[in-house]
């Protein structure tokens, strides 16, 4: 199976061509710099430095959501406009099951989560069987002082991994304390390749028309209007 | 090579998500158009973030039914146009990044059309556009006097300094309790109402070109104001009669000193307010006593659309005018 990855959903950009199930090349950069301007030149150099053809796609993998709104409309357009256009799947993979297959052979749970501002995260609970990542607890966006209450009375080793670690971790350390583990610092990096390979065998859903991103939550000013139209029913 | 051009356009700039196909600049084979208001209606305006997850929920749609309303195939399609800017960023970035997808795969060139020459090729649709020209261009964002002397250029000559046309008639119909959008609601009491109140014409100083809106809108909501304290009161249908004299009078005798000044034949109307009853009946007299030849599109072809995006960017395409895979979204790109 030939498989393009993209993935666009945090500050990371990456691409990743498959051919017959194994690896050709990936695009990786790791700079907050504008994935619109810089997505399409970095899948076509791909493409012509592995001597693909768009024509040779069997199917295309995209980070769905949850992360930037606008990262991940990028990433989704570009990825399920290619996909009609060539007649060929999308399949949507979870940023949060993305990234934790960067912690395939962590034994205890695992927690993916990118910042979504005001004491906020995007997150899900993942755990290794096999070598296979299955989730836990499925994906949300939760205040991280309440998700790691939560994941404290599990007991059990968590290893957390995120491209936003940094302004996160003293929190992490001090409402889980020993329980918690670090990943190295390139693991806490979404890697297209490993998106390829959890989409792999994932079944497409009915056609590229009706994919669209898991942004996890509504648009404020809908919230806005739903909160005030329910209060004015109450009055 | 085929004698004819077939363009696809994509438009997705602000609430609508369309996709057209246009054979040599001017046939239009389809012009599909996805509008979002009725999602918008509730929250008084087009709301950002909406608009950009409804484009990404329609665009594969929009793009499947435009090809086989055209009766096209991928083959028959020669390049791929779309609007590059101005607008609201993610909307925008939307139909960049779909066509983007599209040339991609299946190997035609890209071209970033600018909306506003969107805007005045709808014209070229309607009727050949034969140069120099004068295009006046409203809408709800805009509000622009552009000179032409050929395809493709475009010199703007004179502009708004402050509100556009479509956002002092949506500032007033608020004032007024209409319903968004509110331009044509004005448009309809103007016409049942006479223009008895004396609103201000802001001129600016000899000789400009620019347009300003915003102390019109003062105006009318300090008349409103003190009539009220006086226990008067004037009737919707007055006030909006009024409101459209002031801003038509400007637009119309700006637009018909421009044309006289830079000597063209022929004048263009543009944009989403040109469905304006009022402006077209008065731009249409002063043009009939000037001798100028006026074009005004038809409404489908006024408001947003790709046909007239597919039709400024045939006129790129034949020029050798392509972007590359870096076309990015600009919500203040410039018109050159
Ligand atoms: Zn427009």
């Amino acid at each position: 199976m030939n498989i393009l990855a993209v993935d666009t959903a945090s500050y990371v950009m990456g691409v990743a061509l498959l051919k017959d199930g194994n690896p050709l090349g990936e695009i990786v950069t790791h700079q907050k710099k504008n994935h619109s301007v810089r997505l399409m030149p970095a899948i076509r150099t791909l493409f012509s430095e592995t001597d693909m053809k768009p024509g040779d796609l069997d199917r295309i993998v995209v980070s769905e959501g949850p992360g930037s709104y606008t990262g991940v409309r990028i990433g989704v357009t570009t990825a399920k406009t290619m996909a009609w256009a060539l007649n060929i799947p999308v399949i949507g993979v979870s940023s949060m099951e993305m990234l934790a297959q960067n912690a395939r052979y962590f034994q205890g749970v695992i927690s993916p989560f990118f910042d979504a501002r005001r004491g906020q995260v995007f997150t899900g609970l993942y755990r290794s069987e096999g070598g296979r990542i299955i989730q836990e607890e499925e994906d949300r966006i939760t205040m991280h002082k309440d998700w790691l209450q939560l994941l404290k009375e599990k007991e059990e080793p968590v290893i957390f991994l995120s491209p936003d670690i940094g302004q996160h971790a003293s929190l992490i350390k001090e409402e889980l304390g020993e329980w918690a583990t670090a990943a190295s610092s390139i693991g806490n990096l979404p890697r297209p390749l490993e998106l390829a390979a959890a989409g792999m065998d994932k079944e497409p859903g009915d056609s590229p028309h009706t994919f669209s991103p898991n942004y996890l939550r509504m648009a404020e000013a809908e919230a806005k209007w739903l909160e005030a139209n329910k209060k004015n029913k109450e009055d | 090579m085929s004698k004819n051009t077939i363009i696809l356009g994509i438009e997705t700039s602000c609430d609508e998500t369309s996709v057209a196909v246009v054979k040599n600049g001017r046939e239009v084979l389809s012009n599909i158009i996805s509008s979002q208001i009725e999602s918008h209606k509730r929250f008084g305006g087009v709301v950002p973030e909406i608009a950009s997850r409804h484009h990404v929920e329609q665009i594969t749609y929009i793009v499947e039914e435009a090809m086989a309303k055209a009766d096209i195939q991928v083959e028959d399609v020669d390049g791929i146009a779309v609007t590059e800017g101005p607008g609201l960023v993610g909307a925008l970035l939307v139909g960049v990044n779909a066509s983007k997808a599209l040339a991609f795969a299946w190997d035609k060139p890209l071209i970033g059309v600018h909306h506003i020459a969107g805007h005045i090729y709808a014209n070229h649709i309607v009727e050949e556009l034969d140069f120099p020209l004068l295009s006046l261009v409203v809408s709800g964002g805009h509000t622009e006097l552009i000179y032409m002397k050929e395809h493709a250029s475009y010199e703007v000559i004179g502009e708004t300094r402050d509100d556009a046309v479509g956002e002092a008639y949506d500032k007033v119909a608020r004032t007024l309790g209409l319903p968004y959008p509110g331009g044509p609601h004005i448009d309809r009491l103007a016409h049942e109402g006479k223009p008895v109140i004396d609103l201000p014409r802001a001129w600016l100083e000899e000789g400009s070109y620019d347009f300003s809106f915003s102390g019109l809108k003062s105006a009318v909501i300090n008349t409103l104001h003190n009539a009220k304290q006086r226990g008067e009161e004037w009737s919707k249908e007055e006030i909006a009669a009024s409101f459209q004299a002031s801003v038509v009078d400007v637009l119309v005798t700006k637009a018909m000193r421009a044309a006289e000044d830079k000597k063209v034949d022929r004048l263009v109307l543009a944009g989403g307010v040109a469905a304006n009853k009022g402006l077209r009946a008065e731009l249409t007299e002063a043009c009939g006593k000037a001798g100028l030849k006026l074009t005004v599109p038809p409404l489908e072809l006024c408001t947003d659309n790709a046909a007239m995006i597919a039709s400024a960017g045939t006129f790129l395409y034949w020029n050798g005018n392509f972007a590359d895979d870096r076309l990015n979204g600009q919500a203040g790109l410039l018109l050159k």
